[in-house]
């Protein structure tokens, strides 16, 4: 007699596919439709950016960071230099660290724009997708306007910015942020109150504020499960402390929240952006001790007053060791989360060893979580909230 | 023996001009719907193919049929190539019984509408073939969705009808269309509103548009069930889709909307609108409801699966039967 | 809380543990052994006082030929309600290439763990499910150590899989034609 057998369908999900948001691979497992388990496989973007950035100098890398989350590669920049300015002990001008500060805003707009017109277009609601684009191209051309480049800007300097901001801009970007809420409640129109999207976003995907912090999520991913956890707030860098916003904080911790999360949180960007044409003060942009382009290979001076060591072991190298290899982590909130780089110098002018705390990686890993036992629609839904950009995620 | 053989010959050429049409409308749907969404999405659509892209749908079939034709290695061949014919042949014969005007059907058959509704049935075989034969997951799951959500559709859709059918008192579509005359607004569409409403709803869903286009979901699925195909079995895909769409938009032109006739208030109102023949009616009403296709997709994301079932189990259905006893009762009554 | 009085606070806890601290730029790091790193960790976690429930980072560094043992593991952890930070790192040799995992205490850990497997090869023990995770599953050598090649003649180096992929396609095109 033959015997019936079952087994699980496994699906492969990606590293082709339209709603995977790049070359993120999911294995699922599934009864049905049912997920019964989802096994995220990273890497296909690797291009190896922390062992390229060792042979190269500190103002070499900058263009690198560029290539990591390319839909906000300002923030990357930012992030970076002020990681190697907090090395070098640099001072940045003012008016440097409000233009930064803006810049950093648009480009948050900028990504959040990208996040709602995919994550509605994996939804299905594909007339979002052409609306944010419209308003997002505006803003690539501003950033054209200034830096030369729309997506991989390399705007920011170790110590400043490449070049000032004039008067046409500062206009132009004012006025159309003083429109911009307008814009997103146009978005907002076509899905907040939507029967359909809200069906398919509420209590989906839902990770309590313990568990998020578990997993390690940050940005808007952890703050709409109720944390108030910013690095603009907690660890302020650039002209952030100057400048007046709120950081909106979720409750359910559902695709839901994460999205009203970003909602508002390109009003707060607006008004960011706003504060710091206002505020913007005269001065230099470019920090007096601040590496030439063409930065000697070696070896890099760094003060090193503030060290402050004990050593509890008998070895006479260490403290030697110590002096030499000084490291420093810095922050800041990405569009996707917390941002860091973990710099160990050597006294050359090339990091020793950098590493990238990357939100995408996070979220990537904490996808499990958030799609076993959920339906196949949802892994895309869930993508689309925790909003991962695979060049950081694979560096 | 000459009757037989006029009957055949002019029953031949009444099928070839209504292919002609049809055709032609499939391929001019194509165009009006990219032209729509465009133009809802802030685009332009196709621009280049002739002026404003007026030819981009006869570039499109003379792309699709000219390319190369693909079966991969590991399908099930025989059903893999017949299974977009059953779908086109289903979707095209359900037209046989459709008319457009007063004297235009090909053949006037008493079970009008349980024909549509029969042949419509038939066309999900082709899509259980190709997502079965593809031997791919994605177009196994995208067949089996669409399975059961045609099948669980496709009551709500004969039991929205049933009211009609009640009013109506015949099977026929013609006597259908004739007997709105009857009611005072020249229509069924306010006497049987909840009826319209669930037909509208498994329409969509029926025809796999948005919000109910899970079966070939973009971005969950590829796209569904014939994610394996290319070219002009892609192309047959495509044909039988639209055709189904045309099929749902006439039905519902005919059961609710008065088919070809003008209600009698309008002509009391404007009396010159008698003069504009029945056709161009049958017509407008039949875009006014692709255009419904289109404006909706442009406009609602997508169900879930499980949400998708759970309307037409939970709401449609109960709608469907609570017309039906409306009807009833108010038929019996008066 | 001031860095400084985490540090001291582990140092009293943890005596025999703790080989050095240094603080540079606001920001303090600890050096530990590496045999009691998850009961330092657990400590640090579960005290209320500290309350450190977010590891930020996991990584590691490679000193080789500056200092013996070889490798750094790097823990960045931080709390959210008292918003402050800390670097714990902690000393694995070469010989002894391996630590306990904390993918239990933070979920987070056990994707920077496999990270740091596949990029230094350092084992965690105790982890769930440590494979490769950026590199392809078949790759030799662990490409963030200092001694592996950066630079190599690619015939001899070259990556084994897509040697037998290069030579499948040739054989493949040789049927067609």
């Amino acid at each position: 007699m033959k015997t019936e057998t079952t087994r699980e369908l496994l699906i492969n999900m990606g590293p082709q596919h339209p709603a995977t948001h790049g070359v993120l691979r999911l294995v699922l497992e599934v009864e049905g439709e049912v997920i019964k388990k989802c096994t995220p496989y990273v890497g296909y973007l690797h291009r190896g950016v922390e062992k390229l950035s060792e042979d190269l100098t500190y103002v070499q890398v900058l263009p690198l960071t560029d290539r990591l989350d390319y839909l906000s590669s300002m923030i990357n920049n930012v992030g970076f230099c002020i990681a190697v300015e907090k090395l070098m002990g640099i001072e940045v001008p003012e008016r440097a660290k409000f233009i930064r500060t803006m810049m950093s805003e648009m480009a948050r707009i900028c990504s959040h724009l990208i996040w709602i017109a995919t994550h509605a277009l994996d939804i299905g609601a594909m007339t979002v997708f052409l609306y944010a684009m419209r308003d997002r191209e505006y803003i690539l051309e501003l950033f054209e306007m200034v830096t030369g480049a729309r997506l991989t800007v390399s705007y920011p300097r170790i110590g400043g910015v490449r070049c000032d901001v004039n008067n046409e801009f500062l206009d132009k970007t004012y006025k159309f942020m003083d429109e911009f809420p307008k814009k997103v409640e146009e978005y907002e129109t076509l899905i907040d109150r939507n029967r359909v999207w809200l069906k398919r976003t509420k209590g989906v995907g839902v990770i309590t504020a313990e568990e998020a912090i578990n997993w390690g999520l940050t940005g808007p991913t952890l703050r709409g499960s109720g944390v108030y956890y910013d690095v603009r707030k907690f660890f302020p860098y650039d002209a952030y402390d100057k400048v007046e916003f709120d950081v909106p904080v979720g409750k359910n911790g559902d695709i839901y929240d994460r999205y009203k999360c970003r909602m508002l949180e390109f009003r707060q960007s607006a008004k960011i952006i706003k504060q710091c044409i206002e505020k913007l003060p005269e001065g230099s942009i470019l920090a007096e001790n601040a590496p030439k382009i063409r930065m000697p290979a070696s070896p890099l001076k760094i003060d090193k007053r503030d060290i402050k060591f004990e050593i509890y072991i008998e070895d006479k190298n260490i403290e030697e060791f110590i002096t030499k290899f000084t490291d420093v982590y810095a922050s800041v909130e990405a569009p996707r989360g917390e941002l860091g780089f973990y710099i160990v110098c050597d006294d050359s002018a090339k990091p020793y060893r950098m590493r990238i705390r990357a939100p995408s990686f996070v979220h990537a890993g904490a996808l499990p979580r958030l799609c076993e036992g959920s339906l196949i629609a949802d892994v895309i839904a869930n993508i689309g909230s925790i909003d991962i950009v695979l060049g950081e995620c694979d560096r | 023996m000459m009757e037989t053989l006029s009957i055949i010959f002019i029953t031949t050429v009444k099928t070839l001009i209504y292919f002609g049409i049809l055709m032609l409308h499939v391929a001019y749907a194509t165009y009006a719907e990219r032209k729509i969404i465009a133009h809802i999405q802030l685009r332009l659509g196709p621009m280049v193919v002739g002026y404003h892209g007026i030819l981009q749908p006869i570039a499109d079939v003379v792309k699709l049929i000219f390319k190369e034709d693909i079966v991969p290695s590991n399908v099930d061949r025989r059903i893999f190539i017949i299974a977009p014919l059953i779908s086109l042949t289903a979707a095209l014969s359900t037209f046989a019984v459709i008319p457009v005007s007063d004297s235009w059907v090909i053949s006037d058959i008493h079970v009008g509408i349980l024909y549509v509704l029969g042949i419509a049935g038939i066309g999900i075989y082709g899509i259980i073939f190709a997502g079965w034969s593809s031997n791919s997951k994605y177009a196994f799951l995208g067949g089996l969705r669409s399975a059961a959500q045609m099948i669980s559709y496709e009551v709500a859709l004969a039991m929205s009808l049933v009211g009609v059918i009640l009013m109506a008192e015949s099977f026929n579509l013609t006597e259908i269309v004739k007997k709105q005359a009857e009611y005072p607004l020249g229509m069924f569409l306010f006497p049987q509103i909840i009826g319209y409403f669930v037909f509208i709803v498994a329409m969509l869903a029926e025809t796999n548009r948005l919000p109910f286009d899970l079966p070939e979901a973009e971005t969950e699925l590829v796209a569904g069930y014939f994610v394996e195909y290319s070219g002009i079995r892609f192309a047959l895909f495509y044909l039988a889709e639209y055709l189904a769409m045309f099929c749902m938009s006439s039905l519902a032109t005919i059961c609710f909307w008065g088919g070809w006739t003008i209600p009698p208030f309008l002509i009391k109102a404007l009396p010159i609108l008698e003069a504009i023949p029945g056709i161009v009616w049958f017509l407008l009403k039949v875009y006014f409801h692709m255009f419904l296709f289109f404006w909706l997709r442009g406009t609602l994301p997508r169900y879930r699966y499980d949400q998708l079932m759970a309307i037409g189990w939970k709401v449609l259905i109960p709608l469907a039967l609570l017309n039906i006893i409306v009807t009833s009762i108010f038929k019996y009554y008066s | 809380m001031d860095p400084l009085e985490i540090v001291k606070i582990i140092k009293n806890n943890f005596p025999q543990e703790v080989l050095w601290y240094r603080c540079f730029r606001d920001e303090c790091d600890i050096t530990v052994r590496k045999e009691k790193i998850k009961e330092i960790l657990a400590y640090l976690k579960n005290n209320p006082s500290l309350d450190f429930d977010y590891l930020i980072d996991l990584t590691a560094v490679d000193y080789l030929g500056f200092r013996e043992p070889r490798f750094d593991v790097v823990y960045h952890l931080m709390s959210i309600k008292h918003k402050h930070r800390i670097r714990v790192k902690a000393q694995v040799k070469q010989k002894e290439c391996y630590i306990s995992s904390v993918a239990d205490l933070w979920r987070t850990a056990e994707w920077f763990e496999r990270e740091c497997f596949d990029m230094f090869g350092i084992e965690f023990v105790g982890h769930p499910d440590l494979r490769r995770i950026l590199m392809p599953e078949d790759w030799n050598g662990y490409p963030l150590r200092k001694d592996y090649p950066v630079q190599s003649d690619l015939k001899e180096k070259e990556w084994e899989t897509y040697r037998q992929l290069k030579e499948a396609a040739k054989i493949w095109r040789e049927d067609e034609n």
